[in-house]
């Protein structure tokens, strides 16, 4: 890195680096357990990339958005996803459709894809925190494989939650993050999207005794 | 009244419908209460918006803006002549519709008696609501309301699989118009953004858009309104729904599609091109030669009105037509003429179809039969419901002196006049339309003449029928309200086309008044007292002075004696009422004289047959031409695009992430 980068945009990128290797090790973690924790970490790393921002630029309504990431992203889901994989039960492994180490081949790739998308629209963008769109990107298309590559539904709703990780991260790098409005209400949604789908998990458990996404086939109308 | 406009009250008229609706929703287990009171008091708003509609015509148009609506776009509201007219309609025929409700409803037997009556008046709140309004937001919006409380009308007896497909139908056709209004609509802003009418009457569009417009606005109101080959859904919903559900859709919803055409032609649509003329003149043609035409063969009595209504809404659209053709070439006159046309059958068939709906209604309900074949001789057990079905059936022949000769005798005086157009061509066409309408106008008698015949003449063909119980008290008043408006459209035409006046003034800037004033109120002589005219009063006293001293000559001057016989016998009195003339048997020889008209499945007796019988069975064309075609091709469509739908959610999510990546390299800055 060339020295003429202010210490908060360097922090920024090592904030956002940091939300991309966690993205990785979800996509690799068979456990439960701990791909929530590793889901809450990577909002842990959000919520401070945010907070850089806020500090950096001395945008009042950042402060919110790093708290609210705080507290829904680091607090609130993590907690209902806890209580979800201890009474539906599910600590056990999460068998993958491809091998891991496929996936992680194939995420790579994705990671490569998403720079070289990101690069012309990044010098579009005047803010602190553009490098990290291509970041950010690469998040998004990880939390989308790893929905692909999953048979249980849990790990697909978080690997839906880290996508939604990285459209803030997208979000913010560009252009400071969206209106407090829209912000608040993508919030709202996640939580109460996260509610319906924690009755789901019962109503697919009670239906089909698995939470394997493979029973929803026979739903098929043919 | 200065203080209060009479668009305020029509307002509270609606509010009042859409209160009643909510009171019968939640006091739904009161069923007293909800037949007793809300229908009559429905009955009231009715009576109240018709009256404020004929306290309004001639006046000014008033306008106002409703808060409720989306923010920055409120809803635009506006009485003007035209909508008096349709409100006027809309109030008197639906008072007697709701009178006719309370007993129909109040026998104990209808399934959720307060989701009914919540529909039924959202239902005409929303229509009063399409009248009113002057944007094309309030209006598509009243416009889907209207649609949707029908479907839940049409199905009340969603039990049923066959009223679930007749709904279906309603609703996907109901659709496919509502699409037709609003690119009509969205064509007639001119990509200027601004919704409101009073934009688009001053919006000067290119004559390929302006033209566009019109043919969409043919097509999304022809759906509405039954125009062939728009018209499936007709001949379904009303053999589906409740009778009185029926009586409004046909009586009055098919004329809220005649008043959007109307209101879009010749109001907002500020030109006029010569070949819509024809176009709508062709489209009317077609579509009641083949109503009429299905109405004769029909054995079902609510099918049959079913095509009589179609064939009615074929006569306004060839009305419609005339106007236009006219007011293109500046024959302002006949224009009105012609308008005065549409309007007057506007309002005769509200009156006297929403009649014979709500009498076969009545039939139903003492009888639980629909099919012709089964029935007869009900004029003894039910004399007050065949009286009035006579009117209604005399309006519907177009015989006079009721509301149904009316306008269509002023339909072929504006014919007479079409060889003064100057255009050798339509010169020579149009008179081989007015034969038609001509033709058509015969055949609706013979419909007519079938359904009063079968039902209510000759001898009972089940001898159940005897038990059959004439209309109660509400239902009576219905009735009475009804006919007396066919009666008095038909003998007092002068007194209507005078108040008529404001509305063609309004759109075409010429009326019948200047004529009709000179004359006395008795006397209608549209163009010149020497050309033609027509006493009702005159005919009415000769008909009654005719009969009654027909009457005093046989009981008199001849024997006295009277000898009661079997009716319909032919003379041989052992052959018992199943010999008598059926259903199919009276319309044989149409089906004989048309026969490729219909796609018929027969099956005739042979010689040596043990157990003889015959059967016809009578289909549209145009199922076969039109839809099933198109369903087939939907069909195919959707086998081939089944595939992709595998059941794999990870595919599904592939298929997004796919169109994802490829959308971000293919679309780079």
């Amino acid at each position: 890195m060339t020295p003429s980068i202010p210490l908060s945009a360097q922090l920024i990128n090592l904030f956002a680096a940091v939300i991309l290797l966690l993205a990785f090790a979800m996509l690799a973690q068979r456990r439960m357990h701990s791909l929530v924790n590793l889901f809450a970490l990577q909002g842990l790393a959000l919520c401070l990339a945010t907070l850089v921002a806020a500090v950096t630029t001395g945008q009042v309504h950042l402060y919110f958005s790093a708290g609210l990431t705080l507290l829904l992203k680091v607090v609130a889901l993590p907690w209902i996803l806890y209580r979800l994989v201890r009474q539906l039960n599910i600590k056990g492994d999460v068998e993958a459709l491809i091998n891991i180490p496929t996936t992680m081949l194939v995420g790579i790739g994705l990671v490569m894809v998403a720079f070289n998308v990101a690069l012309p629209i990044s010098e579009l963008s005047h803010t602190i925190t553009r490098g990290t769109l291509g970041i950010a990107l690469a998040v998004i298309m990880l939390a989308f494989l790893m929905m692909i590559t999953r048979q249980k539904a849990i790990s697909q709703v978080v690997g839906f939650l880290s996508m939604e990780n990285g459209l803030f991260l997208a979000a913010t790098s560009a252009t400071y993050g969206m209106p407090m409005v829209v912000e608040l209400g993508i919030a709202l949604d996640v939580l109460v999207g996260m509610i319906i789908l924690g009755v789901f998990f019962f109503q697919i458990r009670d239906q089909f005794d698995s939470l394997d996404i493979r029973h929803m086939e026979k739903l098929k109308d043919s | 009244m200065p203080g209060l406009l009479s668009l305020d009250l029509l307002l509270v008229a609606a509010a009042a419908w859409l209160a009643l609706g909510l009171i019968g929703l939640f006091a739904s287990r009161n069923q007293a209460l909800v037949s007793q009171v809300l229908f009559p008091a429905g009955a009231l708003v009715g009576l109240l918006v018709g009256v404020t509609g004929i306290a309004a015509l001639g006046g000014d148009p008033q306008t106002a803006v409703l808060v409720i609506g989306l923010p920055d776009l409120p809803f635009h509201l506006r009485l003007d002549n035209l909508s008096a007219i349709f409100a006027i309609l809309l109030g008197l025929t639906s008072a007697g519709i709701s009178v006719y409700s309370a007993g129909y409803f109040g026998k104990g037997d209808v399934a959720g008696l307060g989701t009914l009556c919540l529909e039924y008046h959202v239902f005409l709140a929303s229509m009063l609501m399409v009248l009113l309004a002057d944007d094309a937001y309030a209006f598509m919006v009243a416009w889907e309301c209207m649609a949707l409380s029908s479907f839940f009308l049409v199905t009340t007896d969603h039990k049923h699989e066959e009223i679930r497909d007749a709904g279906f139908l309603y609703l996907l056709i109901a659709h496919i118009g509502a699409i037709g209004i609003l690119l009509c609509f969205g064509v007639m802003t001119g990509g200027a953004g601004d919704y409101s009418f009073a934009a688009m009457r001053t919006q000067e569009l290119a004559p390929f858009w302006t033209s566009a417009a019109f043919l969409l606005a043919l097509a999304g109101f022809g759906a509405k309104a039954g125009l062939v080959p728009l018209h499936v859904w007709l001949p379904e919903a009303h053999p589906a729904a409740p009778s009185p559900v029926s009586a409004m859709m046909s009586g009055v919803m098919l004329k809220t599609a005649i008043y959007g055409l109307l209101r879009v032609s010749f109001d907002l649509l500020h030109t006029t091109v010569w070949w819509w003329g024809v176009v709508a003149l062709v489209v009317g043609l077609v579509t009641a030669l083949f109503g009429v035409l299905y109405a004769t063969v029909q054995n079902d009595m609510k099918r049959l009105l079913a095509y009589s209504s179609i064939e009615n809404i074929g006569l306004i659209a060839v009305a419609i037509g005339l106007t236009l053709i006219f007011h293109a070439y500046g024959m302002d006159a006949l224009a009105a003429l012609a308008m005065t046309a549409v309007l007057y059958h506007c309002l005769a068939h509200a009156g006297f179809k929403s009649l014979l709906f709500l009498c076969t209604g009545s039939v139903l309900h003492a009888t639980k039969e629909r099919n012709l074949g089964k029935l007869g001789g009900l004029i003894h057990p039910m004399p007050w419901v065949a009286w009035l079905a006579l009117a209604g059936i005399i309006a519907g022949a177009g015989l006079p002196p009721l509301s149904g000769f009316v306008s269509e005798w002023l339909l072929l005086q504006g014919f007479l006049f079409s060889p003064g157009l100057p255009h050798p061509w339509l010169n020579m066409v149009v008179p081989v339309a007015a034969a038609l309408v001509v033709l058509v106008a015969a055949l609706a008698g013979f419909a007519m003449v079938k359904f009063y015949g079968i039902i209510f003449l000759g001898q009972m063909r089940d001898p159940a029928l005897k038990d059959a119980h004439d209309a109660g008290p509400w239902e009576k008043v219905g009735l009475v309200w009804l006919a007396l408006i066919t009666l008095l459209l038909g003998v007092l035409p002068s007194t209507v086309i005078l108040r008529l006046d404001a509305a063609t003034r309004q759109l075409l800037g010429a009326g019948l008044s200047d004529t009709l004033n000179e004359q006395g109120w008795w006397m209608l002589a549209p163009i010149s007292a020497e050309r033609a005219s027509y006493e009702p009063l005159i005919v009415l006293v000769t008909i009654a002075v005719v009969l009654l001293l027909a009457r005093w000559l046989v009981r008199t001057l001849f024997h006295g004696r009277v000898r009661r016989s079997s009716p319909w016998d032919c003379g041989y009195h052992f052959e018992g009422p199943r010999a008598q003339d059926t259903a199919e048997g009276f319309s044989q020889p149409i089906r004989r004289i048309f026969e490729p008209v219909f796609r018929m499945q027969r099956h005739f007796p042979a010689a040596r047959d043990k157990q003889p019988f015959y059967s016809v069975k009578v289909e549209d064309h145009f199922w076969y031409w039109c839809y099933l075609p198109i369903a087939r091709l939907a069909n195919r469509i959707s086998a081939m695009i089944v595939t992709l739908q595998g059941g794999r959610i990870a595919v599904y999510l592939m298929y997004s992430f796919i169109t994802l990546l490829v959308l971000l390299m293919v679309a780079r800055p």
